[in-house]
């Protein structure tokens, strides 16, 4: 690997993947605080109330200067929270609303001003909504020796920053994240934290407008934040994950602005990198929520589809030993004997899909056997008397100790039976009627002994 | 309580008129007679064709913004402005690409259609995305948001590069031109405004029903969800004829801004309604005539500024929660309640058989500051309450006493019912009762007599002991 130089080394387009990762990166720092607070249309408030601050810096600085934009911006992050903030207290109005109205107003402040002082100021609405990063890697300076844009260690002040900040101040963030009643008791006031949380958010934002401009900040300070979310539940993970994530989707998204175009045959070579990104970053959250490992679509559903099936098998071995005990013609189809039984009505059972599913994985844990129609092995027998142990147990303790009426118990105890782990399972042995008779009038299986080598349907206690 | 929570309705009047007049005064620095006759004369009639257009359609614009966000502000969706306004970039400028492609020069129905479908996607999205609750409600619209800005974004580069000149088009959608609108434009502001009018109309009830109580309009068998898009439906249509006016930044505020405004004014659906959509219409008009006056002043950023400016009025000046309005009855309250401490405290003393009550004593009764005293009695004197006698002595008189008995009375029923129904301990009902004694009415009263079975007009002995001055010197 070493002496490997990608393909995209060209002396430009590297420079723009650094300010890019480096943008998002900043951007996912606060941009998690913002996320666990619920917080996130205050990032999308404030990227647009800082036009404002950076206007007025303009006008007085009357240059560029980055000192006076970056304290004019900070000046009116705080104050689009603290206005908002002031709305919903003394005015009563509802938190969007209140935000809402702040963030246009300020907005259409700073659109006046800029129009306003067009003479001594060049400074685009349009560059403010887009960016401009295309550029950033041709303004460049020189520092030790070495020419880089002048973007560059000016994002990595603010991302230091950032960073010793959220670092020198976590406990507090996080306590007042998740509870700021315990952060009040604990003598660390919320709303000094709160705001200076803004103060970070406005920061980066002016950091990031230049670069990605004020619609997209709102991409990098919430996506990688959300993606990151949705693969941890820890904000000790969360925050450099985000950073990680929001590296990555800067880093692809840049790529795929400069190079996409170009394998399509058209005269288009290049398309908007901050807009790439941006939808870069929401791919990202859709395949998140999609293939998380914790709380994914893909899991969620391949877990419904397991405790389904386990279900199935269950109600099926059950009602397979109920028949068994009653010794009805066991020659008869087993579809026509769990008809007779009722049992196709039990929720395992309804489609015949599942019983068809709930026949072969049952065969393949060699609870049936295979012989037409199949029959119940030992080890199917031992289950389904546990099962139905489980079942009556639970009718003649609902009878016992609850005011359910006895044509109710069957159903409850049918839902029960499939989630009553083994610590329960003793709790309900210990206060066993000792004739062992069900309310229905039946005979409640004795107690399987060794408990059975097949613990699916109960699960080990962790 | 007797006390009506709103200001007297003669109170709104003298505020709104005090209101227009403020707002109409930076036009009086225009008012050197040359500079009337010319220009202001022209714009605040109307005379100019342009001017005429323009003051229309924002004026319409705005009133069907106010209409249409008074819902989704009580929706509790006001943001959802925000996020439909943005999806709706990628819509403009896909329709636009297609349109070029296709040879579609004059395309602005197109490019509604596609910013509508856009919307929609934009809608669904959101409500997808909000299904995973670890996410939270702002997460989802803040992700939909700048995804689908992004997309735009790139649409827009496409389009500029391969553009043939005419994405200015494009441009009047994000900033708004509201200064060049045209017939046109201002036909389609009135048939979107017309179609929002008559679906609010139309589905008002179902509105309002679905606005304060979700359940309850899913318990009626209306459905719920379909309102909801009809509600969505409603606001798109708003946002996207509004978009050439003042841009789809801005058109967040004139769904936000007028029906926050007009919950200041009144509690009255309809009269919210109609208040939000005068604020909005008086926002627009006002903003297009001050951005047509002075050179360089983007109309749409004017029209929003203006529309906060009416908004920060509503806020002070608000006959039914307005700060001041809420400031006086505060005072009022505060006094009414200080009174009834002055005539109680008198009494106590007058149980214990002083005749000429001194200063001192009094105010060793109550946590009160001589001037607070000096005011309260001050204005008790005034009222006929109370007489002054020499060295700062003072006495009720009969009509002081008449109501003085009637305060104590309140407060000693009130004790006593503590003490027997809610078990509290003889000790703590005097701080209990200072809180409820004020707004007793007589209904509650005459109910406390028959349980306590306490005889008016005199009031039942305190059952916890008074501080004697006498004693206690």
């Amino acid at each position: 690997m070493i002496g490997y130089v990608p393909p995209w080394f060209d002396g430009y387009t590297e420079w723009l993947v650094a300010i890019a990762v480096l943008v998002a990166m900043t951007c996912a720092i606060p941009g998690s605080f913002l996320l666990v607070r619920r917080e996130s249309m205050m990032g999308d408030a404030i990227s647009h109330a800082v036009l404002p601050g950076i206007a007025i810096g303009f006008l007085i600085s009357g240059s560029r200067n980055r000192e006076w934009m970056f304290l004019g911006a900070a000046i009116s992050g705080i104050a689009t929270a603290i206005l908002a903030q002031s709305l919903r207290v003394i005015g009563r109005v509802e938190r969007g609303a209140a935000l809402g109205i702040v963030f246009t107003t300020l907005f259409a402040l700073g659109l006046v001003l800029i129009v306003q002082s067009a003479d001594h100021v060049d400074l685009d609405p349009s560059c403010v909504l887009y960016g401009q990063i295309e550029l950033a890697p041709l303004d460049t300076i020189t520092l030790a020796g070495y020419e880089i844009p002048r973007a560059l260690p000016i994002l990595g002040v603010v991302f230091l920053a950032v960073l010793l900040a959220t670092l020198f101040l976590w406990k507090e963030l996080l306590i007042t994240s998740f509870d700021s009643e315990l952060a009040q008791s604990q003598g660390i006031p919320p709303q000094v934290i709160h705001q200076i949380l803004m103060v970070l958010v406005a920061v980066t934002c002016v950091a990031a407008f230049e670069s990605v401009g004020s619609i997209l900040v709102v991409a990098l300070l919430v996506a990688p934040a959300a993606s990151a979310r949705l693969l941890t539940d820890r904000l000790v993970t969360l925050v450099p994950l985000s950073a990680f994530l929001g590296g990555l989707a800067a880093m692809i998204g840049t790529l795929a602005a400069l190079t996409l175009p170009g394998h399509f045959q058209t005269e288009i070579e290049d398309v908007n990198i901050a807009g790439s990104i941006a939808i870069v970053c929401g791919l990202m959250v859709v395949l998140a929520a999609i293939g998380s490992p914790r709380r994914g679509l893909i899991v969620r559903y391949l877990n419904r589809i397991r405790l389904q099936l386990r279900i199935a098998v269950e109600d099926l071995i059950g009602a397979l030993y109920r028949i068994e005990i009653e010794k009805r013609s066991p020659e008869t189809p087993i579809k026509t004997q769990l008809l007779q039984m009722g049992a196709l009505t039990s929720p395992g059972l309804r489609s015949n899909f599942w019983l068809g599913l709930a026949q072969w994985h049952a065969h393949r844990r060699g609870l049936l056997t295979p012989s037409e129609p199949p029959s119940l092995t030992p080890a199917g027998l031992q289950l389904g008397a546990q099962l139905v142990r489980t079942h009556r147990l639970w009718e003649s303790y609902l009878a016992d100790h609850t005011a359910l009426p006895t044509n109710h118990l069957h159903d409850t105890a049918m839902d029960l039976e499939h989630f009553t782990a083994p610590a329960l399972s003793k709790a309900l042995e210990e206060i066993a009627p000792t004739d062992p008779i069900d309310p229905h009038g039946r005979a409640i299986p004795a107690p399987t002994q060794p408990p059975l080598p097949d613990s699916e349907s109960t699960p080990p206690d962790r | 309580m007797s006390r009506s929570a709103s200001l007297p309705p003669r109170y709104a009047h003298r505020t709104l008129w005090t209101l227009l007049a403020i707002f109409l005064s930076p036009l009086a620095a225009y008012a050197d007679p040359v500079f009337f006759e010319s220009k202001l004369q022209k714009i605040l009639f109307l005379q100019d064709y342009n001017t005429r257009i323009v003051v229309i359609g924002t004026s319409i614009l705005g009133a069907a913004c106010g209409l249409s966000g008074t819902f989704l502000l009580l929706r509790k969706r006001a943001l959802m402005g925000d996020v439909l306004s943005h999806t709706m970039l990628p819509g403009v400028v896909l329709a636009f690409l297609l349109g070029t492609t296709f040879g579609y020069e004059k395309t602005l129905p197109l490019l509604l259609l596609g910013a509508a479908i856009a919307a929609g996607l934009g809608s669904l999205s959101v409500l997808m995305l909000r299904r995973i609750s670890v996410l939270g409600d702002e997460t989802a619209m803040a992700i939909v948001l700048s995804f689908f800005f992004g997309i735009g974004t790139v649409l827009l580069s496409i389009a500029q590069e391969s553009a043939t000149g005419h994405q200015a088009g494009l441009e009047s959608f994000i900033y708004g031109k509201t200064a060049s609108l045209t017939r046109g434009d201002v036909q389609w502001i009135l048939l979107g405004s017309l179609f929002s009018l008559g679906l609010v109309l139309l589905l008002f009830k179902e509105f309002r029903m679905l606005c304060f109580d979700e359940e309850f309009t899913g318990c009626q068998g209306r459905p719920v969800v379909g309102l909801d898009a009809a509600l969505f439906a409603v606001v798109i249509v708003t946002t996207l004829v509004g978009l050439q006016a003042v841009g789809l930044i801005l058109i967040i505020a004139l769904l936000v801004i007028p029906p926050a405004a007009a919950r200041f004014w009144t509690d009255q659906l309809h009269h919210t309604t109609a208040v939000a959509a005068t604020i909005g219409a008086l926002g627009c008009w006002s903003g297009v005539t001050i951005s047509a006056l002075a050179p360089r002043l983007p109309a749409g950023a004017l029209i929003v500024l203006s529309t906060a400016f009416l908004f920060l009025i509503s806020l002070l000046f608000g006959s039914r929660r307005g700060l001041i309005g809420r400031l006086i009855r505060w005072s009022d309250t505060r006094a009414s309640v200080g009174k009834d401490h002055l005539l109680r405290a008198f009494y106590e003393l007058s149980e214990s058989h002083l005749k000429w009550i001194r200063l001192e004593d009094l105010a060793g009764l109550r946590s009160w500051t001589p001037r607070q005293l000096q005011r309260l009695l001050k204005r008790a004197r005034k009222r006929g309450e109370v007489i002054r006698g020499n060295a700062n002595t003072w006495k009720l008189t009969d009509r002081g006493h008449l109501l003085a008995a009637h305060r104590t009375r309140n407060h000693r029923l009130w004790e006593l019912y503590l003490i027997r129904y809610a078990h509290l301990a003889t000790s703590h009902v005097d701080r209990a009762a200072d809180r409820i004694e004020h707004v007793l009415g007589p209904e509650l009263v005459h109910h406390l007599e028959q349980e306590l079975d306490q005889r008016p007009p005199y009031a039942p002995e305190s059952p916890h002991p008074i501080l004697n001055p006498e004693e206690s010197r």
